[in-house]
């Protein structure tokens, strides 16, 4: 298979997949196994793609064969391939997961082809290499994860939703304002190819007002300082299945998009913006991490947990050394992962207890054992207790903030990483250490009304998952490091989009 | 629901002229403004009226088709019109064409996979936008 087709197969396979779920809605049974299936099969794609780009360095593949910097270009380094992988992995956990969690009404009838469709704008958004081509996939991701937020049409859900639209419109608003400028001025959208023009230092200086319109468009959907707010308000609104692949996800394609921006086409204004994004990052982590410890709601807290952790991403990639790149790499990897679990887990509570309010849960490490380990493994991991993953994403970011001297931030960091963990305690000593509240019949039960196979299924890989990395740590920060090494030295890249190289159809 | 008697009167008159109209629009769409997207949306607004007009049961049934059908028999269209291009070779999208012939009053045609694809866009645009409306009727209903 040539490396074009590679790449390609990572967005036909969620389409197909898509396809084969609207046919199939009639059968639900049907669906369901071809909804599985699909992401099996995308997964599966997705690490032939890692392990063909770690050998090869960049990929590209050109659409059509129109040459870049004029046709749809798809680009695949490390650190795209690796977001693909992870996304593969958190759509095949959260496919199994809804087949118990989405099942009441009309809902698994819209559930798997929307659940493909944000895939396939999440894998677009990794590998495009054109500015405005981001722009679409971001579109694509919306437009279904607007219905993914509404399924089930309760009253909390639409106000929730409705504030994630308000500002995700707003978002992709400045995001096309921006791009338009850039368009503009440079009469380019190929990433790449804009990365070249700005190389002449005379334009950088025209390069700011669109700069700072797509940091803020970015900005919004990763969640950052002062622009979170939409994220806690809507959250923990929709079906678990769906808010654990948005916690999973979502906020991180802007990351990813800062990332590359930063690291590629605005790489000429970012030494102005420096301390900007360090300042930001750090109100990002306090903010967010203070918020999660004045909420009493799992899936709340939660929620403010992925604010305050894309504080630290934010924050390795405004420290911009290799050591920092890899850390955010590493921490963005890590945390999807984790995040995703802690949402399964969270859900896995509700279902049993019909409920995620603290006040209300208790007794379950001395009823259900099983579940308190699949909650310690990602709860502890998100608070960087080694040897789990968030140990050695926390510790890179803070070397990194080290070496580069930045004191104060890395000391709000590592504050920071105190609060994570004391919210996480908090989750720990009330839903599963305190007596059930209920009293001790009632707590034996588990309540759930469903079989509860398919939801600890996930849960338990993830958590394995976790500690995998966690014990590989360094194969796995091995990786980053490679990833960071591509993004701090952009030449290859800029030189496989635009001159055809290794690989790609010419 | 039941709409005003002029608009629906109205509405069966004009969706025959919105749909070929949005035929038309779509099919100049490869060379000149127009294309499957904004012809999807034509066509849905045929449909539309008459749902504002006659109800959404109405034109349900003069659409004869469910718009989710219509959705998933255009993505599957485009669907394989992108592949064909990655079989023959010329990677995803890879425009194939038929040799061009010529008709009286239409001129030259020009049918390939390019054209086909975007008639996938067409119908699932078309459908989309019906089964919004349609929801959203529904439940005014």
């Amino acid at each position: 298979m040539s490396d074009a087709t590679i790449i390609f197969l990572q967005l036909v396979i969620p389409v197909a997949g898509a396809v084969v779920c609207l046919a199939t809605g009639r059968a639900p049974r049907v669906q369901r196994v071809c909804g599985v299936l699909g992401s099996i099969a995308a997964l599966m794609a997705a690490v032939l793609l890692v392990a063909r780009v770690d050998d090869a360095g960049v990929l590209a593949a050109q659409a059509s064969g129109w040459a870049a910097p004029y046709g749809i270009t798809l680009v695949a380094d490390r650190l795209a391939a690796g977001m693909v992988l992870v996304a593969a992995l958190v759509g095949l956990a959260t496919a199994v997961y809804g087949l118990r969690d989405v099942t009441d009404g009309r809902l698994p009838w819209t559930f798997y082809p929307l659940l493909h469709f944000l895939l396939l704008g999440v894998q677009g958004a990794f590998l495009t290499g054109d500015l405005f081509n981001l722009y679409v996939w971001f579109e694509v991701m919306l437009v279904a994860s607007f219905v993914l937020l509404t399924l089930g049409n309760g009253r909390a859900q639409l106000e929730g939703a409705l504030k994630y639209v308000v500002l995700n419109i707003l978002a992709s608003a400045l995001f096309l304002v921006g791009a338009g400028m850039l368009y503009g001025k440079l009469g380019t959208l190929n990433m790449a190819d804009i990365a070249i023009k700005l190389q002449d230092p005379s334009e950088v200086a025209l390069l700011h007002t669109s700069g700072i319109l797509l940091l803020a468009a970015f900005g919004l959907k990763a969640g950052i300082f002062p622009l979170f707010f939409w994220l806690p308000a809507s959250y923990h609104t929709p079906r678990v299945a769906v808010s654990a692949v948005f916690a999973g996800l979502l906020t991180k394609v802007g990351v990813y998009a800062l990332i590359r921006g930063y690291t590629l086409f605005l790489s000429g204004t970012f030494e102005d913006l420096r301390s900007l994004l360090i300042w930001t990052a750090v109100a990002t982590m306090v903010v967010g991490v203070l918020g999660a410890a004045a909420h009493f709601e799992v899936r709340r807290i939660l929620s403010f947990h992925i604010v305050s952790q894309i504080g630290y991403m934010v924050l390795g990639l405004a420290l911009m050394t290799p050591l920092a790149l890899a850390g955010a790499v590493f921490y963005i990897g890590h945390h999807i992962i984790v995040k995703t679990n802690l949402f399964f887990v969270g859900g896995i509570i509700e279902e049993m207890r019909g409920s995620g309010e603290l006040g209300r849960l208790g007794g379950l490490y001395r009823n259900h054992p099983w579940l308190a380990v699949l909650f310690f493994v990602p709860a502890f991991s998100l608070g960087g207790i080694p040897p789990l993953s968030g140990f050695w994403a926390k510790l890179a970011i803070v070397e990194a903030g080290l070496e580069a001297e930045a004191w104060v931030a890395t000391a709000f960091a590592l504050g920071v990483g105190i609060l994570t963990l004391f919210s996480m305690t908090k989750i720990w000593m009330e839903a599963f250490w305190k007596a059930d509240p209920r009293g001790e019949e009632a707590a034996a039960r588990t309540g759930a009304r469903k079989p509860l196979a398919p939801l600890v299924l996930p849960a338990a890989a993830f958590a394995t998952i976790t500690v995998v990395i966690g014990l590989a740590g360094g194969e796995m920060f091995a990786y980053a490091m490679r990833a960071a090494d591509q993004l701090m030295d952009n030449a290859i890249y800029i030189r496989t989009v635009l001159g055809g190289l290794e690989g790609g159809v010419p | 629901m039941k709409g005003s008697f002029i608009l629906e009167g109205a509405a069966r008159l004009l969706l025959p002229w919105l749909v070929a109209l949005s035929l038309v629009t779509f099919y100049r769409g490869h060379h000149l403004p127009g294309g499957g997207f904004i012809g999807g949306l034509l066509a849905a607004s045929g449909f539309a009226l008459i749902a504002l007009g006659a109800g959404e049961g109405a034109a349900r049934r003069a659409l004869r088709v469910d718009p989710v059908g219509l959705m998933t028999c255009g993505l599957t269209v485009a669907l394989v019109a992108a592949l064909a291009g990655l079989f023959r070779g010329g990677g995803l999208l890879a425009g194939l064409w038929l040799p061009v012939w010529s008709l009286p009053l239409i001129g030259d045609v020009h049918l390939g996979t390019p054209m086909l694809f975007d008639f996938g866009v067409y119908l699932t645009v078309a459908g989309f936008a019906l089964q919004v409306i349609f929801s959203l009727l529904e439940d005014a209903a």
